[in-house]
């Protein structure tokens, strides 16, 4: 067999943006348009878990719903495999839908209440097989024990079940079709400690076992830099820096990304104090971003260039893509 | 009350609620107490009575199938079966509390300043515009920027991290001498968890306020507490000073969650040690430890007798043996997962 070639990513996104107007106002002068994702472009490899990380409002979960194109974008492209799906419609897309799942933060709210757990997930292959009632109950037996569960759950509802379970429940069902992608959107956020620890250690070895490529959205910078092979720092819509993990996290170039991972409080008494850069202020409002470079108004770093002009995401150099004019926060 | 008396000693504290599923019980019976100026962390998942436990103490559990037993006694006054009269002297005077989410004390109707200064106005004969200069001088000092503006402000002006702030302000309007907080930085973002986390360890310092702080997150309460509770299935299964339950954890379930935290630095793990399992339903506890079900080193002791803390100081409610113990703490510092 030959090595799969490398140099073709499975997504990529060119100067997405997608941008939302809220007030409907009759005076265009009160109707506004908020920049949820401006510009961003990102390489999704095979076999990588590309981590997000940003705060609430940054725009993470809206770049997710682009990138499997659960809503329409504004502008930029969207390529999966090379093919242009950017202005797909859905009736184009469905086949791409066994490709690329997704995976989101509550599975409560994503499991239909009143049909039982075997239903649920026996939909994907309605739709995208022709398969027998005993192939498809033997296929949702199989994906419920791949993710830990027993058989005999699928005859139960979605409320009979823990948090841990349901979302266990979310993840079988994105993995019916062997997607080459999925896009988990906070996936262990409402969970508690113990038990995110085995999901996450469950999202682990599906990667290993069937070959899948993660973007991994979440808050909770601990639990991205455990999965994520490459990271990418977004604020206000924006990428500020992305690259492989453990650099990220060890000498952030970008100024918001030292302060965010210095601002995580470490559960160990014993270690150096690291001088903690407290953030003052709050994000400011996306629909009035600051000029210039938008992390300028809270960065200890920022100089008069850095409110005028904004600084494009480029190359350091290290695998990395920084966009900042003088980088080396950390 | 002598001025080294512990501020509030909590006995036999017992929580539960009827249902049509029989007694349930939220909180097991739990003791602890709580030192002038004291930060004490009460560490717990879901379900473990750690919110249960702040309601009781601060007379909120008011749903007419619950029954509260033991005793709470706040600067030498018992507070179980006090009156409400009584009790309202008490909270939000002596006692404050903050939540999860600020939206639940602030109501969107009325400005920051007046909801404040009713706060004030309940509790000491004040006019209204000292009141509202109360107000402004309590959101400067909880760090609010621009506190002449946002005292005319109402709540939805503000972001979460500011509203909390706002709440914090009118917790400290009497200065009271014990802060509840339950959750308070669960809904905020990291870097503004960072700015209300300075806060509270403020409050000690320049308020003098003991505070009980109720999380979910490890981190937390390394950064502000002085002391720590972990509890599980209603009960206190370890307790002691933050440093020595941070370096040498006593009990299998402390060492499970610092196993599921991933790390911030260093290597990092293939697998985190996870905890097996989900934790018990209140309505159906097992009969000997909680956690015995999903632990790595219970023997039959565990399945059927309720292991008891004893002693003083740092210590754990399990029968484990401390050779054992010490096996794991070693085991720990070398970065090896756990494993029977």
């Amino acid at each position: 067999m030959n090595a799969l070639p490398r140099e073709r990513p499975l997504l990529r996104a060119g100067d997405l943006s997608k941008h939302y107007h809220v007030g409907r106002s009759v005076f265009p002068a009160q109707r506004r348009t908020v920049h949820a994702v401006d510009t961003v472009s990102l390489d999704i490899w095979p076999g990588e878990t590309l981590g997000i990380v940003g705060e609430s409002g940054c725009g993470k979960s809206t770049l997710a719903r682009c990138l499997v194109r659960l809503t329409n974008i504004t502008s930029g492209s969207l390529e999966f495999e090379g093919r242009d799906i950017a202005d797909a419609s859905q009736r184009q897309l469905r086949p791409l839908r066994r490709q690329m799942q997704m995976v989101f933060q509550d599975p409560s709210a994503s499991l239909n209440p009143r049909r039982r757990v075997g239903d649920l997930l026996a939909d994907p292959f309605r739709i995208h097989e022709r398969l027998s009632a005993s192939e498809m109950a033997d296929r949702v037996a199989e994906l419920l024990r791949r993710v830990e569960l027993s058989p005999e759950h699928a005859s139960r509802y979605p409320h009979e079940f823990s948090g841990g379970q349901r979302q266990r429940i979310g993840i079988a069902r994105a993995l019916a079709l062997r997607p080459r992608l999925i896009v988990a959107d906070e996936p262990v956020s409402a969970l508690d400690v113990s038990i995110q620890a085995q999901i996450v250690n469950l999202l682990a070895d599906l990667r290993e076992e069937f070959n899948l490529t993660y973007v991994f959205i979440a808050h909770d910078l601990s639990v991205v830099r455990q999965i994520s092979t490459r990271v990418a720092v977004m604020y206000l819509g924006s990428i500020v820096e992305s690259g492989p993990t453990d650099l990220v996290f060890a000498t952030p170039a970008h100024h918001y990304t030292a302060a965010l991972r210095s601002a995580v409080p470490i559960p160990c008494v014993d270690r150096a104090r690291r001088s903690r850069q407290v953030l003052k202020g709050d994000l400011p409002s996306p629909m009035n971003p600051p000029s210039g470079c938008r992390f300028h108004t809270r960065c200890p770093a920022s100089t008069s260039i850095c409110r005028n002009e904004r600084p494009l995401l480029q190359s350091i150099g290290d695998g990395r893509l920084v966009a900042c004019h003088h980088p080396g926060g950390g | 009350m002598s001025a080294d008396a512990p501020l509030l000693i909590v006995e036999d504290l017992t929580v539960s609620f009827r249902s049509d599923e029989g007694l349930v019980r939220a909180v097991g019976g739990v003791s602890f107490t709580v030192e002038q100026r004291e930060i004490v962390g009460v560490v717990g998942e879901s379900g473990s009575g750690k919110s249960q436990t702040l309601l009781a103490i601060m007379g909120l559990v008011d749903s007419p199938n619950a029954i509260v037993s033991g005793s709470i006694r706040f600067m030498g006054q018992e507070l179980i079966g006090l009156n409400r009269r009584a009790l309202d002297a008490i909270r939000g005077r002596q006692i404050a509390m903050i939540f999860q989410d600020p939206m639940s004390a602030l109501t969107p109707v009325h400005t920051i300043g007046n909801q404040i200064g009713e706060q004030v106005r309940a509790h000491e004969k004040v006019s209204a515009k000292a009141a509202r200069a109360r107000a402004v001088e309590l959101l400067d000092a909880v760090g609010i920027a621009n506190p002449e503006r946002v005292v005319d402000g109402y709540p939805h002006q503000l972001s979460g991290g500011m509203r909390q702030r706002a709440v914090i302000a009118m917790a400290l309007s009497c200065n009271p001498a014990l802060l509840v907080a339950d959750e308070p930085t669960t809904a905020l973002d990291v870097t503004v968890q960072a700015q209300i986390l300075e806060l509270i360890g403020r409050l000690r310092d320049e308020f003098g306020s003991a505070v009980i702080l109720v999380t979910h997150d490890l981190g937390v309460v390394a950064e502000v507490a002085d002391r720590v509770l972990v509890m599980y299935g209603g009960r206190f299964v370890e307790q002691g000073g933050k440093n020595s339950v941070f370096r040498t954890p006593l009990h299998p379930y402390t060492w499970g969650l610092f196993g599921s935290i991933p790390p911030m630095e260093g290597e990092r793990p293939a697998r985190l040690a996870a905890i097996p399992g989900a934790p018990p339903s209140l309505s159906n506890l097992p009969k000997g430890c909680a956690f015995g079900p999903r632990c790595a080193f219970r023997h039959d002791a565990c399945l059927v007798q309720l292991p008891v803390m004893h002693g003083d100081g740092h210590r754990a409610a399990c029968v484990l043996p401390e050779t054992r113990r010490n096996q794991f703490t070693v085991r720990k510092a070398a970065g090896g997962e756990m494993q029977r």
